[in-house]
């Protein structure tokens, strides 16, 4: 599934994410899974059972979104669930969301890597990083001659990405630049563009992934 | 949806004049906010300035324009691809120096000034279409290039013809990146 960000050397970004896998279980004392701190979350260490796997993060207890590390009245996750009067319990896990500045930071990275990846080419002019392969997905990079690159994640099987990559410029000049109360460089708040860009990415799943049953 | 997902037009016909008396409108406005010339001359650069960083998005989105080796290369692109594009003119380009950094665009027609016969009394340093040269100096900006752009002669102030004098400032950055086509 494409999961979209458009960043700059600011990163600007806008994200259209799938649905993700989740679980929600009810659990008594003792919790039979190991949980950890890690990064102002609470994330699954160990225990993976029932599609909950490991690296997942606590999102929900009682059905109340927690916040990090801290449920929603403001009590400590681990400290909470230590506790044996407060179960039988139901927790949520599921992969964590980034958060904005997480995204920031890794497309900063990323602006990073670019600059590196070109000065390496061994010949004049390289274009820089269009793909990142791995086996769960591919990163795909198309960079604007006015320097704005706009990067896609998408399943490794999926085609298409390079017209969804124009398309994609196209929507961000008409419906983001053309507002005039958009700001350069600031995060896209626009309602249109984010229609028009569901309905790119829709029609761009369409297009094909190569596989069994596709 | 409250409303069907826009489609974009290409080239959606509006009334050219609806466009010329809007940009007519804007600069008698700003005549009646601002006593001197200098000032509106000012003004109508920042305003194009604006438009040139957003607009070259959208020119750089739909010409496919691949990366420029020179100076003469951006100039004819500017005259015969963008001009075009958006005016629906197309200006001759002429080299003005040896170093090869000064160049011209001379406008035979020029739609924003059709129904406009001469600049008021008291206003003569105004830069009608001063608009036009901020976004070309905002445009090239975004793509790394820096620009003085202004007028050099203009038909409205009683010159023979209307000639914009493009200027580029310094060696263009060489740590482009180019996407291939």
């Amino acid at each position: 599934m494409p999961e979209r960000v458009a960043p700059n050397a600011q990163a600007p970004q806008l994200d259209s994410y799938a649905p993700r896998a989740e679980a929600e279980k009810t659990f008594s004392y003792p919790l039979d899974l190991l949980l950890k701190l890690h990064d102002e979350r609470v994330l699954v260490a160990f225990g993976q059972r029932d599609g909950i796997r490991v690296g997942h993060a606590v999102l929900a207890i009682n059905g109340m979104d927690v916040n990090g590390k801290y449920t929603a009245d403001g009590k400590e996750v681990l400290e909470y669930l230590g506790n044996p009067a407060n179960y039988p319990v139901s927790i949520r896990f599921g992969r964590p969301r980034l958060t904005s500045n997480e995204k920031l930071m890794l497309a900063s990275m990323f602006h990073s890597l670019f600059a590196i990846g070109s000065q390496l080419s061994p010949e004049q002019g390289s274009s820089g990083i269009e793909m990142l392969e791995t086996d769960t997905f591919k990163l795909h990079c198309y960079q604007t001659l006015t320097g704005i690159k706009f990067v896609v994640l998408a399943d490794p099987r999926q085609a298409g990405i390079d017209s969804l990559l124009r398309k994609i410029y196209e929507i961000y000049s008409d419906f983001a630049l053309k507002n005039p109360f958009y700001s350069l460089e600031m995060p896209i708040r626009c309602e249109l563009f984010d229609q028009n860009l569901k309905l790119a990415l829709e029609v761009a799943e369409k297009a094909g992934t190569f596989g069994p049953g596709s | 949806m409250s409303h069907p997902a826009h489609r974009r037009p290409e080239y959606h016909k509006i009334n050219k004049d609806l466009f010329v008396l809007t940009y007519g409108a804007l600069v008698a406005q700003l005549c009646k906010d601002y006593e001197k010339d200098e000032d509106v001359n000012q003004y109508l650069d920042k305003m194009g300035y604006g438009i040139g960083t957003r607009l070259v998005e959208d020119f750089l989105a739909r010409s496919c324009v691949g990366r420029c080796h020179s100076y003469s290369e951006i100039m004819d692109i500017i005259a015969q691809v963008a001009f075009k594009m958006y005016l629906g003119i197309t200006p001759s380009v002429t080299c003005n120096n040896s170093s090869r950094n000064e160049f011209s665009l001379i406008l035979d027609k020029n739609p924003l000034v059709e129904f406009v016969e001469e600049l008021p009394a008291g206003r003569s340093s105004l830069c009608y279409c001063n608009l036009l040269c901020g976004i070309i100096r905002g445009a090239l900006e975004m793509v790394h290039l820096a620009a003085d752009v202004t007028f050099l002669q203009d038909r409205l102030k009683g010159d023979s013809v209307t000639e914009i004098g493009i200027t580029f400032l310094k060696k263009r950055d060489e740590k482009k990146y180019r996407r291939k086509k």
